[in-house]
């Protein structure tokens, strides 16, 4: 994590050279470039590359499947978070009723008395953590910014709490035997198994793939249009004629639902749910990744995650430093680099791929050098200026 | 297994236990709301929830603890000292708990917050930090005393002072609400009527106006941590009073959280919003306690919140430290 906060302004040109390079390319040339890419993150657990691997600490599967888990967390709580804006402090709380519908429906400890296969609950399960989206939504989506954090978290605290109390979710006895999907390899072992995570791994990759198409989509609809509306000055979308709220209930249940759906596959892999989980230290975990990739970056974000759950298990610091040097690393990252590792991502979005191309041509590798992630945050495209923080700073936020 | 139900609605214990949850909830409410200051006054003045204010607060019980080890008070025993000898023992253990949270308070505005600001961070970035300086604190702490609790040093038990409506009151609860309440007025003073408490209310007003009318915002800034962490370090005391097994390195968390979700209760950036929302969080949940089971406490205290904000969005006394009077 070192390396990164220690970068200056010769990191940050650079990787904004490769996001406008990365814009310039067509679709079809994105996707080129992206199958590779998929393919390699597919084969790296049977690879096992020695300087990347985690293995004498921790098996290399289940940590490469970990990180997935978290990257598709990160994906879902930057929707709320990157997207409208919404400081979700409780997003654990979808995780677990997503865990918890799995384990209710499919566990021989459950009172239901169900053994739905891993298949049915996926929907079930995000239908169930979208309601619940709706639910914690409808009311306190009227709130602003930091209203609306410490509800979320008093959210997240109010379920783990219920997983804690209420008789029917056994508490800390949890539930065994939470169905996996089916399936062998030729030589006869299961694909999902909790010994060997590598089948749950590929699933976990294919999964934030979709997602991620999903998400994109979105982003370039007017649904995502709203969101960023939203996000940078809700007064001006409101008399703009978006509907904000409504929007905002979106992206809560839309952002629940991939919550819920990492639950599942979190809860398939492992196959017991307890209440141990899901206090609001791993919901600050979650928060980290997305700042620390960049919030409203979708690979930002990924690439985050996969450093909070990676990290750790690779270097297996002395357990007693692991989050000493966690706290330590976040402060002075961000004051290195506030915005995440990458910055914010929708300019593109705002304005669409042929202004953008309008703007910086067709093939151009090389961005104006005074445009800033953060001047771009704002959609100043036009006119920016490399140190015109203005709308994010603390006081003049629009949140 | 299922002899006994998971959530009780025993209304019969809930009127015999009114008035001493009423007393109880007080003298736990008037910790809340002294940590619940510290929250209100920084984000009247930056905006920023201060995540890292539950640590300073746990430092003001480690100072308290380790004032009275220093005093030559041993885990477990119970001192045999005359009144004023113990009186100016904990006078003595409260100012070093508020001289450990008030340093540690301002230390961390300039280490971690001060070069956000110079940078003009985005605030979620003031967030991350507050976050990871909690992080940072709880651990440093853990890797120095240790991950099992301090042993119990109870320097006056608790003892009946007097009854009233069936309901004893301590000894403990008539010092801790008193103290609490003087410090409160002390503090809502400071704010109201001083020259340095009207820049702070300048300074959340309107930063930029206020430092062109020669208010040294970063002066103010250092002076609302500094009274943030003076408040939490005195609340470390009255902590470790009432539960003498309190010193832990991760026992702020949940009391931050209460504190704040107390401040936010009562208008945060209000002073008087942190006092009433403390107290009112305090009895509440202890009234909850008793009608639904010990489990269901902070649930109650969450649920409240949640109700509070759908009917009065910026909390019961509304968001004042920036309107008040200039």
């Amino acid at each position: 994590m070192t390396e990164h906060s220690g970068a200056g302004p010769s990191m940050r040109e650079r990787m904004t050279t490769v996001s406008h390079w990365w814009n310039a390319q067509s679709r079809a040339a994105q996707w080129g470039y992206m199958v590779p890419v998929v393919v390699f993150l597919l084969a790296l657990p049977v690879l096992n590359p020695p300087i990347i691997t985690t293995e004498p600490y921790t098996d290399f599967p289940i940590s490469l499947f970990n990180a997935a888990v978290f990257a598709l967390i990160a994906i879902g709580l930057n929707v709320v978070i990157g997207q409208a804006g919404l400081l979700d402090l409780g997003y654990v709380g979808f995780f677990a009723i997503g865990a918890y519908t799995a384990a209710l429906l499919s566990s021989p400890d459950s009172e239901l008395g169900v053994r739905y296969p891993w298949l049915v609950i996926v929907p079930i399960a995000m239908v169930v953590t979208m309601i619940s989206g709706v639910i914690l939504g409808t009311p306190t989506l009227r709130l602003r910014g930091d209203y609306l954090a410490i509800v979320t978290l008093g959210f997240g605290e109010i379920v783990r709490l219920l997983a804690d109390n209420v008789d029917p979710l056994r508490g800390n006895r949890g539930f065994q035997n939470i169905a996996r999907p089916g399936g062998d390899f030729p030589d006869g072992t299961p694909i999902f198994s909790q010994t060997d995570a590598l089948g749950f791994y590929w699933l976990a990759v294919i999964i934030i793939v979709i997602v991620l198409l999903f998400m994109g989509n979105l982003e370039r609809s007017r649904v995502g249009r709203a969101w960023i509306a939203v996000r940078e000055d809700e007064d001006a979308a409101e008399l703009s004629g978006v509907p904000t709220y409504r929007f905002k209930i979106w992206a809560f249940a839309i952002g629940a639902a991939v919550g819920g759906l990492s639950g599942t596959l979190f809860a398939a892999q492992v196959g017991y749910v307890n209440n141990q989980r899901f206090d609001i230290t791993t919901s600050t975990l979650y928060l980290a990744a997305v700042v620390l990739g960049g919030q409203g970056n979708k690979v930002g974000v990924i690439v985050g995650a996969f450093l909070v759950s990676y990290i750790p298990d690779r270097f297996q610091f002395e357990p007693t430093y692991r989050f000493l040097i966690f706290g330590v690393a976040l402060i002075i990252l961000m004051i290195f680099r506030p915005q995440g590792l990458l910055g914010m991502r929708q300019h593109l979005l705002a304005y669409g791929r042929e202004a953008y191309q309008k703007l910086f041509g067709a093939g151009a590798a090389v961005a104006p050098s005074g445009l800033t992630a953060s001047s771009r945050a704002r959609g100043d495209l036009a006119e920016a200026e490399p140190d015109d923080h203005a709308g994010t700073s603390p006081r003049g936020g629009g949140e | 297994m299922h002899a006994e139900p998971w959530i009780n609605f025993d209304v019969g214990l809930f009127f015999d236990r009114f008035w001493a949850n009423t007393i109880n909830g007080l003298a736990y409410g008037s910790i809340y709301a002294l940590v619940a200051l510290g929250y209100t006054l920084v984000y009247g003045v930056l905006q920023l929830i201060n995540f890292a204010h539950s640590e300073i607060f746990v430092l003001g019980v480690f100072g308290t603890y380790l004032t009275f080890l220093a005093l030559g008070f041993e885990p477990g025993a119970l001192p045999n000292l005359p009144l004023p000898a113990i009186i100016l023992d904990l006078v003595l253990a409260g100012l070093v708990a508020m001289a450990v949270s008030g340093l540690a308070a301002v230390g961390l505005e300039r280490v971690a917050y001060r070069p956000l600001r110079r940078r003009n961070a985005p605030r979620l970035a003031f967030l991350i930090t507050a976050i990871g300086a909690s992080f940072a604190i709880q651990q440093v702490i853990r890797i120095w005393r240790g991950s099992n609790p301090e042993g119990t040093i109870r320097l006056v038990p608790p003892s009946p002072v007097f009854t009233i409506f069936g309901a004893t009151v301590t000894n403990l609860q008539i010092v801790i609400i008193l103290a609490s309440l003087a410090m409160f007025v002390v503090a809502d003073q400071f704010v109201n009527r001083s020259r340095l408490g009207r820049g702070i209310r300048a300074v959340a007003q309107d930063p930029a106006t206020a430092t062109l009318m020669g208010v040294n915002r970063e002066r103010v800034i250092m002076i609302t941590f500094l009274v943030g962490g003076l408040l939490a370090g005195a609340a470390g005391l009255f902590y470790l009073m009432t539960i003498p097994q309190g010193a832990v390195y991760n026992g702020g968390f949940l009391l931050g959280i209460k504190a704040f979700t107390a401040a936010v209760l009562g208008g945060i950036g209000n002073l008087r919003g942190a006092l009433l929302g403390g107290l009112i969080l305090g009895i509440v949940e202890n009234y909850g306690q008793s009608l639904f089971g010990g489990d269901w406490r902070d649930v109650v205290a969450f649920v409240l919140l949640v109700l509070v904000l759908m009917f009065r969005p910026t909390g019961i006394l509304g968001e004042s430290l920036a309107r008040s009077r200039a």
